[in-house]
Protein backbone atom coordinates (compact mmCIF):
# COMPACT_ATOMS: atom_id res chain seq x y z
CA UNK A 1 0.00 0.00 0.00
CA UNK A 2 1.44 3.35 -1.08
CA UNK A 3 0.62 6.27 1.22
CA UNK A 4 1.21 9.87 0.18
CA UNK A 5 2.61 11.89 3.09
CA UNK A 6 4.44 15.14 2.24
CA UNK A 7 5.91 15.41 5.75
CA UNK A 8 8.85 17.77 6.25
CA UNK A 9 11.68 15.77 7.79
CA UNK A 10 12.57 18.52 10.23
CA UNK A 11 8.94 19.37 11.09
CA UNK A 12 9.44 18.82 14.81
CA UNK A 13 12.47 21.13 14.89
CA UNK A 14 10.62 23.72 12.78
CA UNK A 15 7.58 23.69 15.09
CA UNK A 16 9.76 24.14 18.18
CA UNK A 17 11.79 26.91 16.49
CA UNK A 18 8.57 28.79 15.66
CA UNK A 19 7.42 28.47 19.28
CA UNK A 20 10.80 29.68 20.59
CA UNK A 21 10.73 32.66 18.22
CA UNK A 22 7.16 33.55 19.20
CA UNK A 23 8.10 33.42 22.90
CA UNK A 24 11.15 35.63 22.39
CA UNK A 25 9.21 38.11 20.26
CA UNK A 26 6.50 38.40 22.91
CA UNK A 27 9.24 39.59 25.26
CA UNK A 28 10.57 42.05 22.69
CA UNK A 29 13.77 40.07 22.17
CA UNK A 30 15.32 40.13 18.69
CA UNK A 31 17.31 37.03 17.73
CA UNK A 32 20.11 36.75 15.19
CA UNK A 33 21.56 33.40 14.08
CA UNK A 34 25.20 33.96 13.05
CA UNK A 35 26.62 31.47 10.54
CA UNK A 36 30.02 31.01 8.93
CA UNK A 37 33.15 28.87 8.67
CA UNK A 38 35.44 28.17 11.62
CA UNK A 39 37.67 31.22 11.91
CA UNK A 40 35.56 33.47 9.68
CA UNK A 41 35.30 36.07 12.46
CA UNK A 42 31.90 35.32 14.02
CA UNK A 43 33.03 35.98 17.60
CA UNK A 44 34.90 39.14 16.54
CA UNK A 45 31.68 40.36 14.91
CA UNK A 46 29.75 39.72 18.13
CA UNK A 47 32.44 41.55 20.16
CA UNK A 48 32.33 44.56 17.85
CA UNK A 49 28.55 44.72 17.88
CA UNK A 50 28.50 44.39 21.68
CA UNK A 51 30.48 47.64 21.85
CA UNK A 52 27.93 49.42 19.67
CA UNK A 53 24.45 48.17 20.58
CA UNK A 54 22.79 50.03 23.44
CA UNK A 55 20.17 47.43 24.45
CA UNK A 56 21.21 44.49 26.66
CA UNK A 57 22.84 41.64 24.74
CA UNK A 58 22.95 37.92 25.46
CA UNK A 59 24.93 35.45 23.40
CA UNK A 60 24.66 31.70 22.93
CA UNK A 61 27.91 30.24 21.66
CA UNK A 62 27.78 26.96 19.79
CA UNK A 63 30.89 24.84 19.41
CA UNK A 64 31.68 21.18 18.89
CA UNK A 65 34.20 21.44 21.72
CA UNK A 66 35.53 24.08 24.18
CA UNK A 67 34.20 27.31 25.67
CA UNK A 68 36.97 29.55 24.34
CA UNK A 69 34.59 31.99 22.62
CA UNK A 70 32.32 32.22 25.65
CA UNK A 71 35.29 33.08 27.88
CA UNK A 72 36.46 35.67 25.33
CA UNK A 73 33.06 37.37 25.32
CA UNK A 74 32.61 37.18 29.10
CA UNK A 75 35.98 38.87 29.51
CA UNK A 76 34.48 41.76 27.53
CA UNK A 77 31.50 41.85 29.88
CA UNK A 78 29.09 40.12 27.48
CA UNK A 79 26.43 37.77 28.90
CA UNK A 80 27.62 34.68 26.98
CA UNK A 81 26.58 31.03 27.38
CA UNK A 82 28.12 27.95 25.83
CA UNK A 83 26.49 25.01 24.06
CA UNK A 84 29.05 22.27 23.48
CA UNK A 85 27.52 19.83 21.00
CA UNK A 86 30.15 17.14 21.45
CA UNK A 87 30.14 16.37 17.74
CA UNK A 88 26.91 17.67 16.24
CA UNK A 89 27.72 19.92 13.28
CA UNK A 90 24.89 22.44 13.84
CA UNK A 91 22.66 23.86 16.56
CA UNK A 92 19.00 22.83 16.56
CA UNK A 93 15.85 24.14 18.21
CA UNK A 94 15.85 21.67 21.18
CA UNK A 95 19.40 22.80 22.10
CA UNK A 96 18.31 26.45 22.09
CA UNK A 97 15.19 25.70 24.13
CA UNK A 98 17.30 23.90 26.76
CA UNK A 99 19.81 26.75 26.90
CA UNK A 100 17.12 29.42 27.21
CA UNK A 101 15.88 27.54 30.25
CA UNK A 102 19.28 28.00 31.92
CA UNK A 103 20.16 31.58 31.02
CA UNK A 104 18.30 34.80 31.73
CA UNK A 105 17.79 36.95 28.66
CA UNK A 106 16.47 40.39 29.56
CA UNK A 107 13.23 41.59 27.98
CA UNK A 108 13.75 43.75 24.86
CA UNK A 109 17.35 42.51 24.55
CA UNK A 110 19.34 41.29 21.59
CA UNK A 111 20.00 37.56 21.46
CA UNK A 112 22.88 36.52 19.24
CA UNK A 113 23.37 32.82 18.56
CA UNK A 114 26.78 31.98 17.15
CA UNK A 115 26.30 28.70 15.31
CA UNK A 116 28.87 25.95 14.80
CA UNK A 117 31.57 26.92 12.28
CA UNK A 118 30.29 25.09 9.20
CA UNK A 119 28.90 26.23 5.83
CA UNK A 120 26.43 23.39 5.28
CA UNK A 121 24.30 22.03 8.10
CA UNK A 122 23.64 25.18 10.18
CA UNK A 123 22.00 26.78 7.13
CA UNK A 124 19.32 24.10 7.09
CA UNK A 125 17.96 24.54 10.58
CA UNK A 126 15.77 27.23 12.05
CA UNK A 127 16.45 27.59 15.76
CA UNK A 128 14.11 30.41 16.78
CA UNK A 129 15.88 33.30 15.08
CA UNK A 130 14.41 36.37 13.42
CA UNK A 131 17.14 36.30 10.81
CA UNK A 132 20.36 34.60 9.80
CA UNK A 133 23.54 36.41 8.83
CA UNK A 134 26.61 34.79 7.32
CA UNK A 135 30.20 35.80 8.05
CA UNK A 136 32.62 35.01 5.22
CA UNK A 137 36.32 35.87 5.29
CA UNK A 138 38.67 36.70 2.46
CA UNK A 139 40.88 33.90 3.80
CA UNK A 140 38.28 31.34 2.68
CA UNK A 141 38.56 32.41 -0.96
CA UNK A 142 36.20 34.17 -3.34
CA UNK A 143 34.55 30.97 -4.62
CA UNK A 144 32.49 30.30 -1.48
CA UNK A 145 29.08 31.53 -2.75
CA UNK A 146 29.26 29.11 -5.68
CA UNK A 147 30.41 26.22 -3.51
CA UNK A 148 27.95 26.70 -0.65
CA UNK A 149 24.88 28.42 -2.14
CA UNK A 150 22.40 27.53 0.60
CA UNK A 151 24.09 29.41 3.45
CA UNK A 152 24.18 32.65 1.45
CA UNK A 153 20.69 32.15 0.02
CA UNK A 154 19.18 31.73 3.49
CA UNK A 155 20.99 34.68 5.06
CA UNK A 156 19.69 38.24 5.26
CA UNK A 157 23.18 39.80 5.09
CA UNK A 158 26.78 38.81 4.45
CA UNK A 159 29.61 40.17 6.61
CA UNK A 160 32.87 40.10 4.65
CA UNK A 161 35.94 39.99 6.92
CA UNK A 162 39.74 39.97 6.68
CA UNK A 163 39.83 42.17 3.57
CA UNK A 164 43.09 43.65 4.92
CA UNK A 165 44.85 40.47 3.77
CA UNK A 166 42.94 40.15 0.47
CA UNK A 167 45.82 41.20 -1.73
CA UNK A 168 48.36 38.95 -0.04
CA UNK A 169 46.17 35.85 -0.54
CA UNK A 170 44.71 36.72 -3.94
CA UNK A 171 41.12 37.25 -2.80
CA UNK A 172 39.07 38.74 -5.65
CA UNK A 173 36.24 40.73 -4.07
CA UNK A 174 34.50 41.39 -7.41
CA UNK A 175 34.38 37.63 -8.09
CA UNK A 176 33.00 36.99 -4.59
CA UNK A 177 30.26 39.57 -5.13
CA UNK A 178 29.45 38.12 -8.54
CA UNK A 179 29.01 34.72 -6.89
CA UNK A 180 26.67 36.26 -4.34
CA UNK A 181 24.60 37.85 -7.11
CA UNK A 182 24.21 34.38 -8.63
CA UNK A 183 23.14 32.49 -5.51
CA UNK A 184 21.61 35.25 -3.38
CA UNK A 185 20.65 38.23 -5.55
CA UNK A 186 20.44 41.51 -3.67
CA UNK A 187 22.06 40.20 -0.46
CA UNK A 188 23.60 43.18 1.37
CA UNK A 189 27.35 42.87 1.96
CA UNK A 190 29.09 44.61 4.87
CA UNK A 191 32.89 44.65 5.00
CA UNK A 192 34.20 44.36 8.57
CA UNK A 193 37.66 44.63 10.02
CA UNK A 194 37.34 42.50 13.13
CA UNK A 195 40.56 43.83 14.60
CA UNK A 196 39.85 47.56 14.35
CA UNK A 197 36.05 47.41 14.27
CA UNK A 198 35.93 49.38 11.02
CA UNK A 199 32.61 48.66 9.32
CA UNK A 200 30.82 47.53 12.50
CA UNK A 201 28.82 50.79 12.74
CA UNK A 202 27.10 50.00 9.45
CA UNK A 203 26.26 46.48 10.56
CA UNK A 204 24.84 47.74 13.86
CA UNK A 205 22.69 50.32 12.02
CA UNK A 206 21.46 47.69 9.59
CA UNK A 207 20.52 45.32 12.44
CA UNK A 208 18.68 48.09 14.29
CA UNK A 209 16.75 48.90 11.10
CA UNK A 210 15.94 45.20 10.55
CA UNK A 211 14.69 44.98 14.13
CA UNK A 212 12.49 48.06 13.73
CA UNK A 213 11.08 46.72 10.46
CA UNK A 214 10.24 43.38 12.15
CA UNK A 215 8.57 45.17 15.08
CA UNK A 216 6.34 46.99 12.60
CA UNK A 217 5.07 43.79 11.02
CA UNK B 1 27.57 14.80 7.14
CA UNK B 2 24.14 15.48 8.64
CA UNK B 3 22.41 12.34 7.43
CA UNK B 4 22.36 10.62 10.83
CA UNK B 5 19.98 13.14 12.40
CA UNK B 6 17.81 13.17 9.29
CA UNK B 7 17.62 9.36 9.21
CA UNK B 8 16.63 9.28 12.87
CA UNK B 9 13.80 11.74 12.19
CA UNK B 10 12.65 9.75 9.15
CA UNK B 11 12.56 6.45 11.08
CA UNK B 12 10.50 8.13 13.82
CA UNK B 13 7.94 9.21 11.23
CA UNK B 14 7.90 5.81 9.51
CA UNK B 15 7.20 4.00 12.76
CA UNK B 16 4.50 6.51 13.67
CA UNK B 17 2.78 6.33 10.26
CA UNK B 18 2.91 2.52 10.14
CA UNK B 19 1.51 2.34 13.68
CA UNK B 20 -1.31 4.77 12.88
CA UNK B 21 -2.34 2.63 9.88
CA UNK B 22 -1.91 -0.74 11.54
CA UNK B 23 0.76 -1.82 9.06
CA UNK B 24 3.34 -4.42 10.01
CA UNK B 25 6.14 -3.22 7.79
CA UNK B 26 7.44 -0.15 6.01
CA UNK B 27 8.86 -1.47 2.72
CA UNK B 28 9.96 1.78 1.13
CA UNK B 29 10.26 5.49 1.79
CA UNK B 30 10.31 8.08 -0.99
CA UNK B 31 12.23 11.19 0.03
CA UNK B 32 12.60 14.46 -1.88
CA UNK B 33 15.70 16.53 -1.12
CA UNK B 34 17.04 19.75 -2.57
CA UNK B 35 20.51 19.38 -4.04
CA UNK B 36 21.72 22.38 -2.02
CA UNK B 37 21.05 20.39 1.19
CA UNK B 38 23.95 18.09 0.26
CA UNK B 39 22.30 14.84 1.36
CA UNK B 40 24.25 11.77 0.21
CA UNK B 41 21.98 8.87 -0.74
CA UNK B 42 24.43 6.17 0.38
CA UNK B 43 24.93 7.81 3.73
CA UNK B 44 21.21 8.40 4.31
CA UNK B 45 20.47 4.76 3.39
CA UNK B 46 23.17 3.54 5.76
CA UNK B 47 21.79 5.49 8.72
CA UNK B 48 18.20 4.52 7.88
CA UNK B 49 19.27 0.88 8.09
CA UNK B 50 20.98 1.56 11.40
CA UNK B 51 18.12 3.41 13.12
CA UNK B 52 15.38 1.20 11.66
CA UNK B 53 16.79 -2.02 13.18
CA UNK B 54 14.23 -3.69 15.42
CA UNK B 55 11.38 -1.42 14.24
CA UNK B 56 8.61 -1.87 11.65
CA UNK B 57 10.86 0.02 9.25
CA UNK B 58 13.72 -2.49 9.45
CA UNK B 59 15.07 -3.14 5.95
CA UNK B 60 13.21 -0.13 4.49
CA UNK B 61 14.26 0.78 0.94
CA UNK B 62 15.18 4.41 0.32
CA UNK B 63 14.19 6.14 -2.88
CA UNK B 64 15.78 9.62 -2.93
CA UNK B 65 14.71 12.16 -5.54
CA UNK B 66 17.09 15.10 -5.72
CA UNK B 67 15.69 18.47 -6.79
CA UNK B 68 18.15 20.77 -8.50
CA UNK B 69 18.14 24.55 -8.10
CA UNK B 70 16.53 26.49 -10.95
CA UNK B 71 18.35 29.41 -12.47
CA UNK B 72 17.23 32.25 -14.71
CA UNK B 73 19.60 33.61 -17.33
CA UNK B 74 20.18 37.35 -16.91
CA UNK B 75 20.78 37.74 -20.66
CA UNK B 76 18.12 35.67 -22.46
CA UNK B 77 15.72 34.91 -19.60
CA UNK B 78 15.87 31.11 -20.00
CA UNK B 79 14.89 29.18 -16.85
CA UNK B 80 16.96 26.04 -16.46
CA UNK B 81 18.04 23.41 -13.93
CA UNK B 82 21.54 23.72 -12.62
CA UNK B 83 23.96 21.36 -14.32
CA UNK B 84 27.00 19.96 -12.60
CA UNK B 85 29.85 22.42 -12.17
CA UNK B 86 28.05 25.24 -13.94
CA UNK B 87 25.92 28.29 -13.21
CA UNK B 88 25.86 29.70 -16.74
CA UNK B 89 23.07 29.55 -19.33
CA UNK B 90 23.15 26.41 -21.53
CA UNK B 91 21.67 28.38 -24.46
CA UNK B 92 23.56 31.67 -24.62
CA UNK B 93 26.32 31.15 -22.02
CA UNK B 94 25.17 34.23 -20.10
CA UNK B 95 25.35 34.68 -16.33
CA UNK B 96 22.39 33.32 -14.43
CA UNK B 97 20.81 33.87 -11.04
CA UNK B 98 19.29 31.21 -8.76
CA UNK B 99 15.57 31.94 -8.74
CA UNK B 100 14.39 28.73 -7.07
CA UNK B 101 16.83 27.29 -4.55
CA UNK B 102 15.12 23.88 -4.37
CA UNK B 103 15.87 23.40 -0.70
CA UNK B 104 12.98 21.13 0.24
CA UNK B 105 13.50 18.02 2.33
CA UNK B 106 10.44 15.88 2.94
CA UNK B 107 8.94 12.37 2.83
CA UNK B 108 6.77 12.25 -0.27
CA UNK B 109 5.26 8.82 0.30
CA UNK B 110 5.77 5.46 1.98
CA UNK B 111 4.97 1.88 1.05
CA UNK B 112 3.40 -0.26 3.77
CA UNK B 113 2.53 -3.95 3.99
CA UNK B 114 1.32 -6.55 6.47
CA UNK B 115 -0.62 -5.91 9.63
CA UNK B 116 0.66 -5.20 13.11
Amino acid sequence: MQVSLKRAIYEENDRLAAAINAGLRRRGIYTVNILGSPGAGKTSLVSRLAERLSRPLSVIEGDVASDIDTRTLRALGVDAWQIETGGDCHLNAPMIEAMLGKMKVEDAAWLFIENIGNLICPAEFVIGEDLKIVVSSAAEGHDKPWKYPIIFARSAACILTKLDIAEAIGFDEAAFRKGLETVAPGLPVFPLNGKTGEGADHIASWLIAARKAAAGT
Amino acid sequence: MHEAGAAQAIVGMLVEEAGARGAGRVDAVHVVAGETGSYMEESLAFYLGFFAKGTRAEGVRLDLRVVKPKLTCSSCGLVFERRRFSFSCPECGGDAVITDLGDEFYIESIELSGSA
